[in-house]
């Protein structure tokens, strides 16, 4: 069991690493924040399965990663605003259905 | 047999991840990388946290376990929301 | 098995920071290095050193990002060009890098064997008063370290305040932060911050017995404090407000009394008999995680930047 768990601990890490060639090709700043987003999960992923093996206080650590997980990409929305304090979600009507190319007149 | 349900949701889960690092490598788009991420990842996260949890041997950790998960799903959903909305008005600028 | 994931551990490690230092793009350095954390995070639980990955956990994946990343957008904001210049191989820096990393090296493996026997922690533990030992450590049998500690991170905020213009000082910490009512950032920052502020209690309270403790339960409480002051529901204090500097100072004071009660009732400066160690360790380590939470949290968002007066 603990060999299978670390096996797929090793799975993880390698589908990670994969995942930074992204991070590093970019191009948008978008594509790196979900970097982060993704490299968060998975590093709760491997604390889950390594759990069993390190000891059951190991979970305590992928809570706090699960938790601030969010919080680099908050903080990249924000300073990305145009004032550092705003919202991507204002200016914007609640519902606003986009016009779909067949209906939109010419 | 808990052993055996360890073998199988930990496999789906790793082969979930993996579909999602594929999907965010090879997709054209960062708006469809990003459903690589929010659905993928999570659900493959899902499936290793319920094979885990066939391992715990307090209800405690089960408990935390599930807790781990819906946090993660609570940041996921956030993150995807505000970072397509930031890349959008991004696009739109340009 | 193991040694495969610890190999490919240290591999992704090493990879992510040469990505560090090599990319060129400010941007992309930030990311790695909040990845940087994240899996030095794993590598410490790797280690057997849960109280140190918690610590990273919730500074390096949090705290740091958004520093790193505020500072970003605000040399964005006010147009200076933030990537570096172009690769030009420097070679008495890397001559200087490479011979520091070998001297580090050397010092490593040529560092002797003791030679008398020294104090083994697990006889010591039973006087500290608790069952953690890096908790005894810490705020026994090495209090002056931590007391110092604690001072340190105060100085650092003071610091940060002296970059204050004459005219911001009355103003509110931090840029004003506005959201859109009902929307995802606003529910984030109410829906996390009852669970974060739970575990961040809990952790200052387990930390007598299990891994954690003040300074892992402060960071925690920072982060969530930082959460809620993005999400506009948290209005950053006035660096005059009173009550704010007593929770600054509560810790570094507290831990400076009991060191003061010790060598007024005789028994040493920074002395904890082994009788009221585990009340005074447990009352030490409440004021540091408020002051420690309150500190980050501040040095996060930062001096007042004007715009909000209030």
């Amino acid at each position: 069991m603990t060999a299978w768990l670390t096996l797929m601990a090793v799975g993880l890490l390698v589908s990670l690493g994969a995942a930074l060639v992204r991070v590093w090709h970019g191009p948008d700043r978008a594509d790196r924040m979900i970097g982060v987003q993704l490299a968060g999960t998975s590093g709760v992923a491997v604390l889950v399965l390594l759990a069993p093996v390190e000891g059951w206080v190991a979970l305590n650590v992928a809570l706090i990663l699960a938790l601030f997980a969010a919080l680099a990409a908050v903080g990249f929305v924000k300073s990305a605003s145009t004032d550092g304090g705003g919202d991507p979600e204002e200016g914007e009507d609640p519902v606003e259905p986009r016009p779909v190319g067949r209906n939109a007149d010419g | 047999m808990a052993d055996f349900a360890t073998y199988l949701f930990t496999g789906v889960g790793l082969f979930f991840f993996v579909a999602g690092s594929v999907g965010f490598l090879r997709f054209p788009d960062v708006f469809s990388r990003l459903h690589a991420l929010t659905k993928a990842d999570n659900l493959g996260l899902g499936f290793i946290t319920l094979g885990t949890a066939f391992q715990a041997e307090a209800w405690r950790d089960a408990a935390l376990l599930a807790l781990i998960w819906g946090l993660v799903l609570l940041a996921a959903g956030t993150v995807s929301q505000l970072i397509s909305r930031d890349a959008l008005r991004e696009r739109d600028e340009k | 098995m193991t040694l495969i994931f610890d190999a490919m551990l240290c591999a992704l490690t090493l990879g992510v920071a040469l990505a560090t230092v090599l990319g060129c793009g400010v941007f992309r350095t930030i990311v790695f290095f909040v990845v940087y954390g994240l899996l030095l995070s794993v590598a410490w639980v790797r280690l057997d050193a849960v109280d140190v990955a918690l610590a990273e956990a919730a500074i390096g994946a949090g705290l740091t990002g958004v520093l790193f990343l505020a500072a970003f957008g605000k040399l964005t904001r006010i147009g200076v060009e933030a990537e570096p210049s172009p690769k030009r191989f420097h070679l008495p820096a890397a001559l200087g890098c490479i011979g520091l990393s070998g001297a580090m090296a050397w010092a490593w493996f040529a560092l002797p064997e003791p030679h008398r026997p020294t104090p083994d922690l697990s006889d010591a533990l039973p006087r500290a008063g608790v069952e953690n030992p890096v908790t005894a450590v810490l705020l026994n049998f090495r209090a002056w370290d931590t007391l110092l500690e604690g001072t340190v991170l105060l100085a650092a905020l003071i610091g940060l305040w002296i970059l204050t213009r004459d005219e911001d000082w009355h103003h509110r910490l931090g840029r004003l932060q506005h959201v859109r009512s009902g929307g995802v950032m606003e529910s984030f920052g109410r829906l996390l911050p009852p669970v974060g502020t739970l575990v961040g209690v809990y952790l200052i309270y387990i930390g007598a017995d299990q891994p954690g403790g003040a300074f892992q339960g402060g960071t925690v409480l920072a982060a969530v404090g930082l959460i809620a002051a993005l999400a506009g529901l948290l209005r950053p204090p006035r660096i005059t407000e009173c009550s704010w500097r007593m929770a600054l100072v509560a810790g570094p004071l507290v831990f400076l009394g009991a060191g003061v009660a010790g060598e007024v009732f005789g028994v040493g400066f920074l002395t904890l008999p082994g009788s009221i160690a585990e009340g005074a360790i447990f009352i030490i380590e409440v004021a540091l995680g408020l002051s420690i939470a309150v500190t980050l949290a501040l040095l996060v968002i930062g001096p007042p930047e004007g715009g909000d007066s209030e």
